[in-house]
């Protein structure tokens, strides 16, 4: 190994070595700066779509399993085969509840998108979600203020509704929702609850965006003939394998479907689109590190390069060293260290500019720099440093001291 | 003296330098000498005569083509790089024409080198090397870098240099040939003085004064040892009143 006070002398050398040459030094720190700016906002952004993605799901919550028409994830050919089934339908909710056991509660749910407003103010295109009482406790959603509408509101149709937290901050930027009365396209209704901001960048998926009717106040108004969306939740987590299986043969009854026959209807859960979310992130991501990556791969180029410029300045040294009992590890660690110094400096550079970029990022994306991405970026930048620089500083460890004395 | 304190012992060493094709350069064509603890030889001969080139091989810088090079009784052929690197750095101090310092250190830094290498911790290196500097008379320019000193001021640092680690060996290749007389002069009473004091000096010079200085003379020509005479008193005399 390389004595503590060889590798003492291998920095102090090499940070003489860079403010000997600040220009050049600067150049390449530059590229490895780019690089290291370049990937930490991919990280960064990568982290913040895994982010949003979390937040905009976790309210579908773990033990909820959703029973449609479709499959979240599906292939064309399922769509196409899917949109010739049958609706689903409000009363299998109650048909679900009395004959599954291993579940606590089935909201049906179907949605529109309506403008809404109040007063001069309108939210065009409000996502209108047609509920029962049942549904607070079916999602995840919590409830920042006021309360979810009864069961009497629910079956007596009640023009009473519960609206997301970017509903409240559209209509009402400056009054208490609570007890106002709104328009949902045209019909009036009273608020009762806001929902607490769930946020990300998946809007149709949270609350935020939404307002809740109760059902029948729905199916007046906007229309019976629409595709309905069974929220059930499993009663325990760790039954919802079987709480799937279970609520199959219970559609496939409710559906009146023949032993031969394919399921007419699907039972998606959020894991489903976890895993879609994780295959698209993992493609994503690794195109977009091998793009940022090369970004870095010239950077280390650039320290090759300079290195080797470095190492063949400085061959007189190199014979002086030797000769006078440096080894060859001493003179290789010398140069990797100066090549690493460089490169963690052009690191840091570039982290340095990553903060505030990922703030100005955080404005679409619900994100921070995690402080691992910090530590990472500058073990890249320092293994960047020594890769490239290795074979300058190997150039420089063999050289044979009497030919590198000779050298002028 | 007995044979137990032959420091340096080469039989029939040859040095080709390959030029590429048919064409080679014999430097040196079978050299073969001993020498002994506490010797001080001077090597002289022609320029191209194969001084620095056996010099080099003597400091364990170069390696012969062929022949057998004997260091202390260890085969230096044998030796690998770390234990080449011990040896220059505690068994050899070398002295070069071109002084051969460090640009962009001070003196102090230049001395405290070959220190750094052995392993010595900060505290004694420092004053080991103020030390060796005051030792050759440079007490009050250890912060100068070699741009900032005269040349005979660098050439006593690069002594300096060879000296601190405290070698049994000094090898000076033209150490006055970049120095007037006077500074020449300097250098030399510097190594009557370690010679006294027990150290074996190997010394290449062009100049018949220096080389009277020493005890023997190898003269080489053509990249063979033509004489190896030892010096005759009455020259040292002089050189001592001198
Ligand atoms: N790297 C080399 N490649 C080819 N030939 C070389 C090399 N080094 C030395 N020589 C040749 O070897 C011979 C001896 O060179 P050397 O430097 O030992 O001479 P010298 O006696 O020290 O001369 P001077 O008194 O001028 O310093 C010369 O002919 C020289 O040209
Ligand atoms: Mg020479």
């Amino acid at each position: 190994m390389v004595s503590l006070f060889e590798f003492r002398e291998g920095l102090s050398v090499s940070l003489r070595a860079l403010r000997a040459n600040k220009m050049r030094s600067v150049l390449t720190m530059i590229g490895i700066a780019f690089g290291i700016w370049a990937v930490t906002m991919m990280a960064t952004a990568i982290e913040g779509v895994g982010r949003a993605f979390e937040k905009s799901t976790s309210a579908f919550g773990s033990k909820v399993v959703y029973i449609q028409k479709f499959a979240w994830a599906s292939g064309e050919e399922e769509w196409w085969k899917s949109r010739n089934r049958r609706n689903m339908k409000v009363e299998y909710a109650d048909y679900i509840l009395h004959h599954a056991t291993l579940i606590d509660a089935v909201a049906p749910a179907v949605a529109t998108f309506k403008d809404a407003s109040f007063g001069s103010r309108t939210m065009i295109a409000a996502f209108i979600t047609g509920t029962t009482h049942y549904y607070q406790e079916a999602s995840g959603t919590t409830i920042a203020e006021g309360r979810f509408f009864s069961q009497e509101e629910s079956d007596g149709g009640r023009p009473v509704c519960a609206i997301g937290a970017n509903v409240a901050e559209t209509l009402f930027p400056n009054i208490d929702p609570i007890d106002q009365v709104i328009k949902v396209g045209g019909f009036p209704y009273r608020v009762l609850a806001v929902f607490e901001k769930q946020g990300g960048m998946f809007g149709a998926f949270t609350s935020d965006n939404r307002i809740y009717i109760p059902i029948r106040s729905f199916m007046n108004q906007f229309g019976t003939r629409r595709d309905v969306t069974l929220n059930v939740r499993v009663a325990q987590s760790a039954d919802i394998e079987d709480a799937k299986e279970e609520l199959r043969g219970i559609m496939r009854k409710v559906r009146q479907l023949n032993v031969g026959q394919e399921d007419d209807f699907r039972i998606n859960e959020q894991e489903l689109l976890n895993r879609l979310f994780r295959s698209i992130t993992a493609v994503i991501a690794s195109i977009g590190f091998f793009i940022t990556g090369l970004a870095l791969f010239v950077g280390g180029i650039g320290i090759m390069n300079i290195m080797y410029v470095s190492v063949s300045e400085r061959t007189k040294e190199i014979g002086i060293r030797k000769a006078i009992g440096a080894r060859r590890r001493t003179i290789l660690f010398q140069f990797l260290a100066e090549s690493a110094i460089i490169c963690m400096i052009g690191g840091l550079i570039g982290l340095l500019f990553a903060f505030p970029s990922s703030l100005l990022l955080n404005q679409v994306l619900p994100t921070a720099m995690p402080l691992s991405v910090v530590f990472v970026a500058l073990i890249v930048s320092a293994l960047v440093g020594i890769v490239s620089g290795f074979l300058p500083a190997y150039k420089a460890a063999k050289m044979d001291p009497v030919e590198a004395l000779r050298y002028e | 003296m007995n044979n137990n304190s032959v420091v340096i012992s080469l039989q029939q060493i040859k040095k080709i330098y390959d030029m590429g094709g048919v064409e080679e350069v014999q430097a040196l064509r079978g050299v073969s000498l001993e020498i002994q603890k506490n010797e001080y030889v001077a090597i002289m001969g022609p320029s191209g005569s194969g001084k620095s080139t056996l010099m080099n091989i003597i400091g364990c810088l170069d390696t012969p083509t062929s022949g057998l090079y004997e260091f202390n009784t260890v085969n230096v052929s044998e030796m690998n790089d770390n234990q080449l690197a011990r040896v220059r750095n505690k068994e050899i101090g070398f002295v070069f024409q071109t002084f051969n310092l460090l640009a962009r250190s001070d003196a102090l830094h230049n001395v405290e080198l070959p220190l750094i290498y052995a392993g010595v911790p900060s505290v004694d290196r420092k004053r080991m090397a103020r030390e060796a500097l005051e030792h050759v008379g440079l007490g009050d320019r250890i912060h100068h870098k070699p741009n900032e000193l005269s040349g005979g001021q660098r050439q006593r640092v690069a002594v300096a240099r060879a000296l601190v680690n405290r070698p049994s060996i000094l090898l000076a290749d033209e150490p006055t040939g970049n120095l007037d007389s006077k500074t020449g002069d300097e250098i030399m009473i510097l190594f009557e003085e370690l010679h006294r004091q027990g150290n074996t000096i190997i010394l290449v010079t062009h100049e018949e004064y220096i080389a009277e200085h020493a005890y023997r003379i190898i003269r080489i020509r053509d990249g063979m040892v033509e004489s190896d005479t030892p010096v005759e008193r009455r020259a040292k005399v002089l050189a001592a009143v001198s």
